[in-house]
């Protein structure tokens, strides 16, 4: 699909400068004093450069003088850009601070190419794991810890917060908030080899009540009811326990995604495709074909009705 | 006319001696059998009653098809899990099973597993008038 300008202009504003919550706002702010002041900064260089050009000799000869250079060239730039740098700083300070008490924390790890998520208790214990999607209650901010198992990633939910590299070894922190219920998109910031393009995740803000509602769903098994009973067999022999988990069975992979509560995702392959049985069969039999580089290997082994019964009994995990 | 098809023929310097008539009916011949080409006898008449192929692109997208076939309009992704819908107006066939008509097709898209039991394509989530626009969709890729 290609897109033209015109799609461009359509979709304004773009994600990035329509802010959803009070951490965007801030950075919103700071994105338009950027672009005005260096509109600003072209605008008077344009006008010098006119003036030099084709001025009157007596603008020319002032133009020329040494002390335009130290005024214009050394002591503006370092009087506009510290106190721009400190404005900065002051709006952006509060998102990186360690969590307070009851503060929500939840821990995204970086992977080529998915985002590990994990929910955290007061204490930073791992509650239960999800992955390429985050669920937060809205009004209130939620503390990202983030980091990486592998190479330099970036998280960044443009409509909900500032962007933050994740790497490997550190901590780095990040509050989000959204003020209205919705999905936030998000996306790979830092190029991570192969397939980074399509490493995307989706936050999901719910009001409070909501909130909690999935919160008791997702932390116990869906496995109970998950139908049909040849997908699991399929599951269970094809070996996707050796790399994915679902809780309240014996697959315990930790290699890839947690697939617990799968069929209630918005997106498959880490925010790229819809998330439905053709789309989960499709990834399964040959996802080499749909996000080239990525670690799931192709499943040509399987029959049509074996890959329908275990993509049938993935997305009844929800 | 005869004259000017030769010249065509020859180029810029086309000076004709002795126009020959016989060229111009073998141009005509020529006309009337490319005009008997455009009337394609293999090719039934598909048209879907309100059934709109832009809407059926859009159903695409969203539904996913591209992850397991490769379909003209859709850059990514381009699946090989299904074969590749490339001239799909064209083949005869719908699953390698079904005669390639519009009601079969709606059928095939909303329930292929019915059809085919041993078919790799699941059902999919789709109304009778999203299964109608996309099958609107795929009877224009042409070869």
């Amino acid at each position: 699909m290609t897109r033209s300008v015109a799609d461009g202009i359509a979709a304004w504003p773009p994600a990035a400068l329509d802010p959803a919550g009070p951490f965007a706002g801030p950075l919103n702010t700071l994105s338009w004093v950027l672009f005005a002041m260096g509109g600003a900064v072209l605008l008077i260089v344009l006008i010098a450069l006119g003036v030099a050009l084709f001025g009157p000799r007596r603008w020319r000869a002032k133009l020329g003088g040494a002390k335009l250079v130290w005024i214009g060239g050394f002591a503006f730039p370092v009087v506009v850009l510290s106190a721009l740098l400190i404005y900065g700083l002051s709006l952006t300070s509060h998102l990186t601070q360690e969590p307070g008490p009851g503060e929500m924390r939840v821990r995204v790890t970086g992977e080529m190419w998915w985002w590990r998520v994990a929910y955290l208790d007061a204490q930073g214990r791992e509650g239960f794991q999800d992955a390429n999607e985050v669920h937060i209650p809205t009004g209130r901010p939620v503390v990202f810890e983030l980091d990486s198992a592998d190479v330099i990633h970036s998280f960044w939910v443009p409509r909900l917060s500032g962007k933050v590299d994740m790497i490997p070894g550190r901590r780095n922190l990040l509050r989000l908030q959204a003020d209205e219920p919705g999905a936030y998109g998000g996306q790979c910031a830092e190029y991570c080899g192969g397939p980074h393009a399509l490493m995307g995740l989706v936050v999901v803000a719910h009001a409070p009540a909501d909130y909690a509602a999935w919160l008791r769903k997702q932390s116990a098994p869906a496995v109970a009811a998950a139908q049909p009973a040849a997908g699991a067999e399929v599951f269970a022999r094809a070996g996707c326990g050796a790399c994915h988990a679902v809780a309240g069975t014996a697959f315990n992979g930790q290699a890839g995604p947690d697939l617990s509560h799968v069929g209630s995702r918005r997106t498959l392959g880490a925010g790229i495709l819809p998330n439905n049985q053709g789309t989960m069969a499709g990834w399964i039999s040959n996802s080499q074909s749909i996000k080239p580089g990525n670690r799931m290997p192709a499943y040509p082994v399987l029959t049509g009705q074996e890959l329908r019964d275990v993509s049938a009994w993935l997305e009844s995990l929800k | 006319m005869g004259t000017g098809l030769i010249r065509d023929g020859q180029g810029h310097d086309g000076e004709v001696a002795n126009p020959p008539r016989i060229d111009v009916r073998w141009g005509v011949l020529s006309l009337i059998a490319l005009l008997c080409a455009c009337v394609d006898k293999s090719d039934p008449p598909r048209d879907i009653t309100g059934a709109d192929a832009d809407r059926g692109l859009a159903v695409i997208r969203r539904v996913g098809c591209a992850s397991c076939h490769g379909i003209p309009g859709i850059q990514w992704p381009q699946g090989l899990t299904g074969p590749t819908l490339e001239g799909f107006a064209d083949g005869p066939m719908i699953g390698g099973q079904f005669p390639n008509r519009p009601d079969v097709l709606i059928d095939w898209l909303i329930d292929a597993p019915s059809m085919a039991p041993a078919t790799a394509m699941p059902a999919i989530p789709l109304t009778e008038s999203e299964a109608r626009d996309v099958a609107a969709y795929l009877y224009t890729l042409h070869d």
